[in-house]
């Protein structure tokens, strides 16, 4: 007869075949169980966080960075409904994580127990999938199909609700199975007739357009590859949503920049303008839409996503082609290698014009601004980090806001996974929890996180996690006293009626440093930046650097909510010469 | 107030909603029927009536009858979110003038008053099979089954004749001929 497990035993069992390596949690009552047996798995490392949110970014952020699904532990009640946002921040940017929960002991479920809460009917819109495990003989199985459904697909967030008996019950353990049990939910289905049609498409068009996202990085490095390759055999022009950023070169010059709201004057008008659309593993989100009546009102659209579920759901396309990026891809690749009469160059004089076209939107130069001696503009911080730290291999991720805006557009990447940052939820404090799970994924790799100071005030506490393991995250904040974002709308848009958008006590972050036991640096003289930068990368340890910019800087180019894409709200530079002409505001 | 200027995404051309019948086969667990509905409330998707049971004890399937109202493009999101669900088997769905799909659903009506009101009701019942399930000197508990529509125009005619009780069950749909959902 095999040997009986305990639940918390099995706990482990299943998390050492899964080869998960690091979970990040806060032990509390209804988890001790699983909290005694950690001793006994020395190849599970436990980083322990000051808050379950905490915990959930740092998975993220181990996620997005590795590529394998980030594990959280958390108690019952309040350890399970602070780990939510993060829940649904992983929801939103598809990152796979596996969230265990404790429960109260099955018999006290439905008494208001102390410490309980419905945490599977809370979780349950904001998780790919969860569980009550109810019987301690479901445990294994439960928790092997927990990682198969996070990982698989479009991948997500799942939660296992363990009430407490059930971590002391015993029962047998079962190994995961080999076969994947879909439930009829296969997702690379596509045909080689799809794929036929795409590529005529793509041997006619004279305007097109690849705009790729997320998908591409979730699909793993080698879908990055085979864009590379896709982009280089058509010679196409390609943008990038903000989840997309690194898996095409961001300093290439087939790459327009970003898309969307902030995203640049060439990739927007190009977006506007093209007669083909290549969707790649990106979602049509309202950011990057803008108006939907006149989104791209002139080009066939083609869909490539693992989701079927994410086609038609906002705009209608020509050809949908549902299933993984990187097979997707490369069988096009293979296909437009396998036609004759060498398609790519008869295309690429095809698009001549095109190109053309895109090189005026371009000489706009929209990510311009006004840099200056006396304060430090953020743009141009950013900029220098960037100068600084390219040569790295780099990893950013950022809270939300301006300061995010501003990493993407002036942060080039140039490989996947080293962009984390929260865009369908826009958490704000999701970057610096993140970035320790990214240290911990690679440490020794440098990571930074581009800050706002009012985002990294609401996870700060964090910096403790930093400082127990001694993790060397750096924590580049731009410093405006505002919430930058919600003050340039209030300018922009309600009459500079900054209603509770200025913070008015803020901490002194260089104490705050010290009190943390990590490095504080302070700049705000743009003559000293690039030597206080190069001291944050060069000190071995975690940094708290305080950067002074200027607090008024607006983030452009910008689509007010709600207009097309070929309305965009330009910088500083463009609105002064669109004045000298006498046009009034820039609504180009 | 003064016109605000703030812009936001305002919703632009609408198409006409039309009814539609969801039939999902789902494992029979708990929690299940709270991952179908949440779905449609989180979504902002109407359900008009609904119906569920188990009809298959080994498998542990239950069936659920959803009738909805949507534009094709909201239709076609419920059929693909349904389907991502990890407890759902397969969805059908269909428009609600389909010819090859029966659509029936049972309601049970209690009418209180003297004898010739409760005749009148059988009586207008006729078309619906209406069977007497409870009658006392002054009341009875008539059950018929019907169309969604026809149901709700019973329920307006027989108001003046004693109505005083209706239970619906929810329209629950099969297909005609030898051909099953797929």
């Amino acid at each position: 007869m095999p040997k009986l497990l305990t639940g918390a035993e099995i706990v482990f069992k299943c998390l050492e075949d899964q080869k998960v390596e690091h979970i990040f949690g806060y032990p509390g009552g209804a988890v001790l169980p699983i909290y005694d047996e950690l001793k006994n798995h020395p190849s599970i490392k436990h980083i322990l966080v000051r808050h379950e949110q905490g915990a959930g970014h740092a998975a993220e952020g181990y996620a997005r960075s590795s590529g394998k699904p980030g594990v959280v532990l958390v108690t019952s009640g309040p350890g399970a409904t602070n780990v939510v946002t993060a829940l649904t921040d992983a929801y939103m940017d598809s990152v796979p994580l596996v969230c265990i929960s404790g429960q109260v002991p099955t018999h006290l479920i439905g008494t208001d127990a102390f410490q309980e809460c419905d945490t599977t009917g809370i979780t349950r819109p904001c998780t790919k999938h969860n569980w009550l495990v109810k019987d301690i003989n479901d445990l294994s199985k439960v928790m092997h199909e927990a990682f198969t459904v996070a990982t698989t697909g479009r991948p997500g967030p799942v939660l296992i609700d363990i009430p407490k008996d059930i971590q002391f019950a015993k029962a047998k353990y079962k190994k995961p199975n080999k076969e994947k049990k879909l439930n009829g939910k296969s997702h690379n289905k596509f045909s080689q007739d799809q794929i036929d049609e795409l590529v005529t498409l793509l041997s006619k068009t004279k305007k097109p357009i690849i705009y790729s996202g997320g998908g591409v990085i979730n699909s793993g490095p080698k879908a990055s590859q085979a864009l590379r390759e896709f982009v280089e055999l058509t010679g196409f022009p390609i943008t990038s949503t903000l989840q997309g950023l690194g898996a095409y070169p961001g300093d290439d010059n087939q790459f327009l920049g970003m898309l969307g709201m902030h995203g640049t004057y060439e990739a927007n008008n190009a977006m506007h303008d093209c007669d083909l659309l290549i969707n790649i593993g990106a979602r049509f989100d309202d950011r990057i839409t803008g108006k939907i009546d006149e989104f791209s009102p002139n080009s066939k659209k083609v869909h490539i996503d693992i989701d079927p579920s994410s086609i038609n759901k906002i705009i209608k396309v020509d050809l949908a082609i549902v299933g993984d990026v990187t097979s997707v891809i490369s069988k096009i690749n293979k296909t437009i290698a396998k036609r004759k009469n060498g398609h790519s160059k008869s295309n690429k004089s095809n698009i001549a014009k095109w190109w053309e076209q895109i090189e005026k939107w371009r000489e706009k130069d929209s990510l311009n601004f006004v840099n200056s001696d006396e304060s430090i503009k953020p743009q141009h911080a950013v900029q220098r980090l960037y100068e600084l730290t390219k040569d790295k291999d780099t990893y950013v991720t950022t809270e939300v806001g301006q300061h995010q805006m501003w990493a993407a557009q002036h942060y080039k990447f140039n490989k996947p996974n080293r962009w984390m940052t929260s865009g369908g939820l826009g958490t704000m404090g999701y970057g610096l929890p993140a970035a320790v799970g990214v240290q911990i994924a690679h440490p020794e790799k440098l990571v930074i996180d581009i800050a706002g100071e009012a985002s990294v005030l609401m996870t700060m506490q964090e910096m403790s996690t930093a400082v127990q393991y001694n993790l060397p995250i750096k924590i580049f904040i731009l410093n405006n006293q505002y919430m930058g974002m919600v003050r340039q709308w209030q300018e922009l848009l309600h009459e500079k009626n900054y209603s509770e958008s200025y913070s008015e006590a803020l901490p002194d972050f260089m104490k705050m440093a010290e009190a943390y036991g990590c490095k504080g640096i302070k700049a705000d003289n743009p003559a000293d930046l690039d030597d206080k930068i190069q001291e944050m990368i060069d000190y071995d340890g975690p940094v708290i650097f305080d950067c002074h910019v200027d607090p008024n800087e607006n983030c452009f180019p910008m689509i007010p909510s709600g207009k097309p894409h070929n309305q965009m709200i330009l910088g500083p530079k463009d609105q002064e010469e669109n004045k000298i002409k006498g046009k009034g505001k820039a609504l180009v | 107030m003064p016109k605000s200027k703030s812009a936001y995404s305002v919703p632009t051309k609408k198409q006409k909603p039309d009814t539609y019948i969801f039939v999902v086969w789902v494992d029979n667990e708990a929690g299940v029927l709270a991952r179908v509905v949440g779905l449609f409330s989180g979504r902002g998707y109407n359900i008009e009536s609904l119906a569920v049971a188990e009809v298959d004890a080994v498998k542990n399937i239950s069936r659920i009858t959803i009738v909805t109202t949507g534009t094709p493009q909201v239709i076609d999101q419920i059929r693909l979110q349904l389907t991502k669900l990890v407890p759902v088997h397969k969805v059908a769905e269909f428009k609600r003038e389909d010819k090859d799909v029966i659509f029936k659903e049972m309601a049970l009506f209690k009418v209180v008053g003297k004898r010739n009101k409760i005749e009148k009701c059988l009586n207008a019942c006729k078309k619906f099979n209406p069977v007497i399930l409870d009658e006392t000197k002054s009341s009875a508990v008539i059950q018929i089954t019907a169309l969604r529509r026809e149901i709700d125009v019973m329920n307006k005619k027989l108001k003046p004749l004693g109505l005083v009780s209706t239970s619906r069950t929810g329209a629950v749909a099969m297909t005609r001929g030898a051909k099953i959902f797929n």
